[in-house]
């Protein structure tokens, strides 16, 4: 069950016990975790002990490389022991429920469990049945929320712009089905961001999309007109050519992110992607690689963020 | 047995009354309301002071899981829970395993619950074959077995000619064709209303244009064919207004809306909370608000418990792995009463929707109080609070969205046929 009254990401005291969403996280915590991974951004130490004799468990449900792997080398960095499990291979497939392969994994005297999950809510399903003394991480779980991810990304954001109470930022691409602009668009808006554009086709935005406080772009070169920061959306390969966008190629020709399309954005103005990109669909190869894309960086704070997370977790005790 | 059911409130929505009247019962039958007959001599006085005396209740939409799903509820379970939230007769749609689509299993049904001497049971058989939407039943077959109407519960059929083709059929014999309007295509891979609460959560949703296409096309064919249709389960408000404009139309349709959807609305899903898991799914508030301005101005003919009981391993889960559904049979009355308390809508109209004008889409002759006919009854406390927890429950499935509320409007008593059938610690 939940600790805490109305939010079920905190513990009785009001701190971070389980991040589930980005959505309803006060505002204090957010930004004791940026700060935090600032910490660990400076420093030069490689290991420091503060997961030491904790169990963190990599639970995937869904394949993933790089954000496995940015959590290892961050609980590793912390000291932890990480035992990396492919569930989708495994327990699942012989008809294991999801709750009964996460009381055996409670059994196993976890201390954090990290999870990714096909399904919106799975994680929530999990943190509100395994040991109060659990942790639990949201990797990414269907089209709802990649709270690690929407926080490097607020990193990324702070590091080159400073103040998040002056920015334009457009999200561009597939909304509809992007946990990552959903992160995004809950952490803009906590942390003062005054005005959050969604750039995409009909077929790729949400209904009712508005009423997360964003203003709803068609055209790029409009949505794209003076902003800040640029978030790029990753197409799925299995939605570029079917009822909701006829090809990459004319996906491209609307909503790519060119050279020429970002000229109308405010000079200086960054790039972000969550990745994996797609060269040529979502974004042209000259912007990946050029002087606004900060899309190498997001990947080293990844790691100082899920380090932070996890730092402040163990330590509310 | 002469039963006098003795200084009770009694309301029978049919004819209007309501006043303290006595009801004298004997054989069966209901042979007297207000003054004894001359000579009767009661086996049995019941105490009603302080309870409403009204029919037994119709619930439109009860989900019995006979046969095939015995692991989720059984006759026996779901027919203790209808007497127990005063429910008297009840029909249940064919989406068992298999499915109504022949005589036998409905007369076996029809033989199972008359045996259980419980609740009424009235099948609404399978419109078409294994309900795949391909090939026509035997109507004329199943009807002589029991059925009262046919459906397709929540399958889809082949294609349009299909359907054109069923409602025609039975129009020919005159069967009524019950039918939850939601367009399998839209609705595809969905699990939350189409809204804001599913674009926050990343729900994959169903849209409301998934309910209004599917009743256009219904409505079209209805009229091309003079079928009789009753539209189950509506959920928009757009949906209801279509219905209103085929009634001004004289269209002969008739319309139901489920509890939860009287009550509840997207947000009620919370923090990806299961229980909320229904089809149709909850939506916005302002769909809420016409569903219950319908049940108000009886463009929503009747309310039904949508009652669906499941196997809590299929709650379990994920949200959108989560099996739909939730149990109603108990809560008919008490979320029937809480529409009326706060609609300000007076009793005896409120229970018509799930006691005379249940009866009058089913095409029965229940759910009403008359010298002369059989004494399906429900006493209540219309005051009492009781709180919806698994333990108060007698349905096998334990899941509803409004577990651990207090809800006034338990059955005390109920009496099928005259007899007593369930009677309240």
């Amino acid at each position: 069950m939940w600790l805490h009254p109305s939010n079920p990401q905190l513990d009785k005291k009001g701190r971070l016990h389980h991040l589930l969403t980005l959505e309803g996280l006060p505002a204090d915590i957010l930004w004791q975790i940026l700060d935090t991974a600032k910490s660990f951004v400076g420093t030069r130490v490689k290991k420091v002990p503060l997961l030491r004799g904790k169990s963190v468990f990599n639970v995937f449900f869904e394949p993933s490389t790089r954000t496995r792997t940015t959590f290892e080398i961050a609980a590793k960095r912390l000291s932890a022991d990480v035992i990396n499990l492919n569930i989708s291979a495994s327990s699942q497939s012989k008809g294991e429920s999801l709750l009964d392969t996460v009381d055996n994994l409670s059994a196993m005297h976890a201390d954090m469990f990290i999870v990714r999950h096909n399904e919106s809510g799975a994680p929530h399903f999990i943190a509100r049945h395994v040991a109060a003394d659990i942790h639990v991480i949201n990797a990414g779980d269907g089209r709802h929320s990649h709270p690690t991810q929407g926080l490097l990304d607020m990193y990324t954001i702070r590091h080159y712009k400073k103040d998040f109470a002056s920015l334009r930022v457009a999200i561009v691409g597939d909304v509809l089905h992007s946990r990552v602009a959903r992160s995004q668009i809950h952490a803009l808006t906590t942390l003062g961001c005054p005005e959050i554009r969604v750039i995409g086709p009909k077929t790729l935005l949400p209904a009712d999309v508005e009423q997360l406080g964003v203003h709803v772009y068609h055209d790029m070169r409009q949505g794209l007109k003076d902003v800040d920061v640029v978030t790029m959306l990753r197409l799925q390969n299995e939605r570029m050519n079917g009822a909701l966008l006829p090809s990459a190629q004319e996906f491209y020709k609307f909503y790519g992110l060119t050279d020429d399309k970002l000229a109308v954005a405010k000079p200086g103005a960054i790039v972000l992607h969550p990745g994996p990109m797609n060269r040529g669909v979502e974004i042209d190869s000259s912007v990946a690689d050029g002087k606004q894309s900060v899309i190498l960086p997001q990947v080293t704070f990844g790691i100082a963020i899920r380090m932070a997370v996890m730092s402040i977790m163990a330590g509310n005790k | 047995m002469k039963i006098h059911i003795k200084g009770g409130r009694l309301i029978d929505p049919k004819s209007g009354i309501d006043a303290k009247k006595d009801v004298y019962i004997a054989a069966g039958r209901i042979v007297a309301i207000g003054e004894a007959p001359a000579g009767f001599a009661a086996n049995r006085v019941i105490d009603a002071a302080g309870l409403v005396v009204c029919p037994g209740l119709v619930d439109l939409a009860a989900r019995l899981r006979e046969p095939g799903f015995e692991y989720m509820a059984t006759l026996e379970s779901e027919m203790e829970a209808a007497i127990a939230g005063g429910v008297t007769s009840l029909a249940c749609p064919p989406d068992t395993d298999p499915p109504l689509d022949e005589p036998g299993l409905v007369e076996m049904l029809k033989f199972r619950a008359k045996n259980l001497n419980q609740a009424r049971v009235y099948p609404v058989g399978a419109l078409t074959q294994g309900l795949k939407g391909e090939r026509l039943t035997e109507m004329g077959e199943l009807v002589d077995a029991g059925c009262v109407a046919f459906s397709q519960a929540d399958a889809p059929f082949a294609d349009t000619q299909v359907f054109y083709h069923a409602l025609q059929y039975a129009a020919t014999f005159g069967f009524p064709v019950w039918l939850r309007p939601q367009d399998p295509a839209l609705a595809r891979h969905g699990v939350a209303h189409g809204g804001p609460v599913a674009t926050r959560l990343g729900l994959p949703p169903i849209p409301a244009c998934a309910e209004t296409v599917a009743l256009s096309t219904i409505l079209i064919l209805t009229r091309a064919t003079g079928a009789r249709v009753h539209l189950a389960r509506l959920s928009t408000a757009e949906g209801v207004e279509m219905v209103r404009q085929a009634k001004r139309e004289k269209l002969p349709v008739s319309c139901d809306i489920a509890i939860h959807h009287a009550h509840l609305t997207e947000m009620d899903i919370g923090y990806f909370d299961a229980n909320s898991r229904l089809d149709p799914p909850l939506r916005s508030q302002r769909d809420r608000d016409a569903l219950r301005a319908a049940l108000a101005d009886g463009t929503a003919d009747a309310l039904c418990s949508d009652h669906t009981p499941v196997d809590a391993d299929v709650k379990q889960l994920p949200f959108g792995e989560a099996e739909a559904g939730a149990t109603g049979l108990e809560l008919l009355l008490p979320l029937t009463l809480k529409w009326a308390e706060e609609s300000r809508t007076k009793l005896a109209p409120a229970l018509a929707r799930i006691t005379s004008e249940a009866a009058r889409v089913l095409g029965i002759d229940a759910g009403h109080l008359s010298v002369g006919h059989a004494a399906d009854i429900c006493l209540f406390d219309p005051e009492r609070l009781w709180k919806v927890e698994p333990a108060a429950l007698k349905s096998q499935g334990k899941n509803t969205p409004f577990i651990g509320l207090e809800l006034k409007g338990r059955a005390r008593y109920t009496l099928v046929d005259g007899q007593v059938v369930y009677e309240a610690k």
